[in-house]
């Protein structure tokens, strides 16, 4: 069976965020970019199902060249090809179906995409594609069994869980619990040399119309400063809540 | 033209984002010109939504599993029935399934995380978190179809009584090949996603069997319980109280961080929250640079105190 992983390259969550040209771009010196890490999860389970079922496992993304290195690093875990779609995305809805083109008349079963990228948030990826492409779709999925034709997997609610079974195909949002974090695959030296000689194909852009349009980038507002509370004045804190802020 | 909101139900009753939803389309359909319209799954009484400024309501009864396809399906539908442009919703686990499916069907552009009321209208630029809440960005949505998806507590709920229709709206049966079983957590437990206060507890609480001490201040006061990521990873703790950047995200009214360090990881995925409120012995952990007030003790010590405190506070 042959899986798709789709990774978004993000800034590292250490990282710092600044805004350049006026407030209208992400300023991205000295960013470090890493493979976001709900993608990073779904990669990990998409490793094992390739060791225990004999899976075949590529990676995609939308992104210019500089996203190479974390599709690199994607192969250096363990997946077999790449392919990058050559364009800096706009929107959600580009990516979506920059994918959906490219999944169609090609036989995968299963497509892995993180539950939500953590520089925009948005979450909408998996769902745009499972609808494009007609596959049935789970998202906050925290745990996935596949077998020839099926699904067994776990979607987390905002009370609970929901157990989903049905047939594939199947998109997932992913995120921990797909693995946990002592899970995570760091590429050993082998792995690292054996990724410079699997495929990575550019594929042409091509939708260059957008949904959406980015007007402008704001910065948090600056924080006042904490007030602080006696520890054998607990109340003090109670009085604080319910007189000032208002919150209790 | 008009303004369509998706008023989310549990158990046949509104939850209480979608009357912050339709306080939101209320303002935009005053400000347009338009009228608002909602739509519902199983209210099992809708005349409670009148107060919140809903002109007609559609109310879609179905027994089907929930298939996101299957109840994008029915939304896009009746949003067109009902003449919508602008459709709005908030940011349940559901609604963030179902929309972005929503989205295909009606050819719509999406924005999600929606932090205020449009900067524009015309054209329509939305203020959104990103980089999980360490910055914004105003996307503006070019489609004839636009959707809105606001953040829990974001707007504040406003009331405006109408004079509500109400449309029951009986759903055709459709095929679906899945089985859905959910299975909802402890019937008591405030989910953190709706909690207007949430207490979380980091390495600082020592381990598991200490954790009482985070449910008891969280009973008292109403509040969902949280964790901290090691915490979670260490299995004190379920994952699905692990907020954070790579966990849920809170914005809650009230936050109160008990022994968490506060890494910029976990401060991403909690500053949404209006009020933060830090315990920690240690005065150079980083969340006090971050919290609204603070308390430099020992947890063991503080929070018991405080529980005791809030007990008499709630009974005066
Ligand atoms: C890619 C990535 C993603 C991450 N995502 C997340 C995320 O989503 N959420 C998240 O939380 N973390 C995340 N982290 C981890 C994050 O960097 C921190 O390691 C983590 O938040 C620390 O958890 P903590 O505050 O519980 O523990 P610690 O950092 O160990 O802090 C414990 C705190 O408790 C205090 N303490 C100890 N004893 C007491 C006492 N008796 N009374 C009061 N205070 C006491 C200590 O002073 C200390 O400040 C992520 C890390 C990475 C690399």
């Amino acid at each position: 069976m042959k899986i798709l992983v789709c990774i978004s390259s993000v800034p590292d969550t250490t990282s710092k965020i600044n805004f350049i040209e006026n407030e209208t771009q992400f300023d991205k010196s000295g960013v470090q970019y890493i493979i976001n890490p709900n993608d990073e999860f779904g990669l990990t389970r998409a490793m094992w199902l390739k060791e225990k079922q004999n899976c075949e496992v590529h990676v995609i993304s939308v992104g210019i060249v500089d996203t190479d290195p974390i599709l690199r690093k994607a192969l250096a875990i363990g997946a077999d090809q790449a392919f990058r779609v050559d364009i800096n995305p706009m929107d959600a809805n580009q990516v979506a179906r920059e994918i959906s083109d490219f999944i169609k008349n090609k036989d995968y079963k299963l497509i892995i995409a993180g539950r939500e990228s953590i520089d925009y948030n948005g979450g909408m990826v998996p769902g745009m594609i499972a609808t494009l492409i007609n596959a049935n779709y789970v998202s906050n999925c925290v745990s996935l069994e596949v077998n020839q034709s099926n699904f067994k997997a776990t979607r987390e609610t905002d009370g609970g869980k929901e157990n989903i079974s049905g047939t594939l195909p199947l998109v997932i949002g992913g995120q921990k619990g797909l693995v946990e974090e002592k899970d995570l695959i760091i590429p050993n030296m082998r792995g690292i040399m054996m990724s410079r000689k699997k495929p990575l194909t550019i594929i042409e852009a091509k939708y260059q119309t957008f949904q959406t349009d980015t007007v402008k980038y704001e910065k948090l507002p600056p924080k006042g400063a904490i007030k602080l509370v006696n520890p054998e004045k607990i109340n003090d804190l109670i009085d604080l809540l319910h007189n000032e802020a208002k919150v209790i | 033209m008009a303004i369509v909101v998706y008023l989310e139900t549990e158990d046949g009753n509104f939850k209480k984002s979608a009357l912050e939803v339709s306080s939101y389309g209320r303002k935009l359909a005053d400000e347009t010109k338009t009228n608002l319209y909602g739509i519902a799954f199983n209210s099992s009484d809708p005349d409670k939504i009148r107060k919140y400024g809903i002109d007609k309501l559609v109310n879609i009864k179905t027994d089907h599993v929930f298939d996101a396809r299957i109840f994008a399906d029915l939304l896009s539908k009746n949003f067109k029935e009902l003449g919508g442009t602008i459709f709005i919703t908030g940011s349940s686990a559901d609604s963030r399934f179902i929309f972005p499916v929503v989205s295909i069907l009606l050819d719509a552009s999406y924005a999600t995380n929606v932090v205020d009321f449009p900067s524009g209208i015309s054209p329509l630029v939305l203020k959104r978190s990103a980089f999980t809440n360490k910055g914004f960005v105003f996307t503006e949505l070019k489609t004839k179809y636009k959707i809105i998806g606001i953040l829990n507590n974001s707007y504040g709920i406003f009331e405006s009584e109408r004079k509500l229709e109400v449309k029951e709206y009986m759903a055709e049966s459709q095929d679906s090949n899945l089985q859905v079983e959910s299975i909802k957590e402890d019937e008591e437990k405030i989910s953190i996603a709706d909690a207007e206060i949430v207490v979380s507890g980091g390495r600082g609480l020592k381990g598991p069997e200490n954790w009482d001490l985070v449910e008891d201040l969280a009973k008292t006061l109403g509040a969902a319980t949280a964790c901290s990521k090691p915490v979670s990873d260490m299995g004190w703790r379920p994952h699905s109280e692990h907020v954070g950047q790579t966990g849920k995200p809170v914005a809650s009214n009230l936050y109160i961080a008990i022994g968490v360090s506060g890494a910029i990881q976990h401060l991403a995925g909690i500053n949404a929250s209006k009020c933060k409120v830090v315990i920690n012995n240690d005065p150079e952990a980083p969340f006090f640079k971050a919290a609204d007030y603070g308390v430099i003790g020992d947890a063991f010590e503080v929070v018991p105190k405080l529980i005791d405190g809030l007990k008499k506070f709630k009974s005066r």
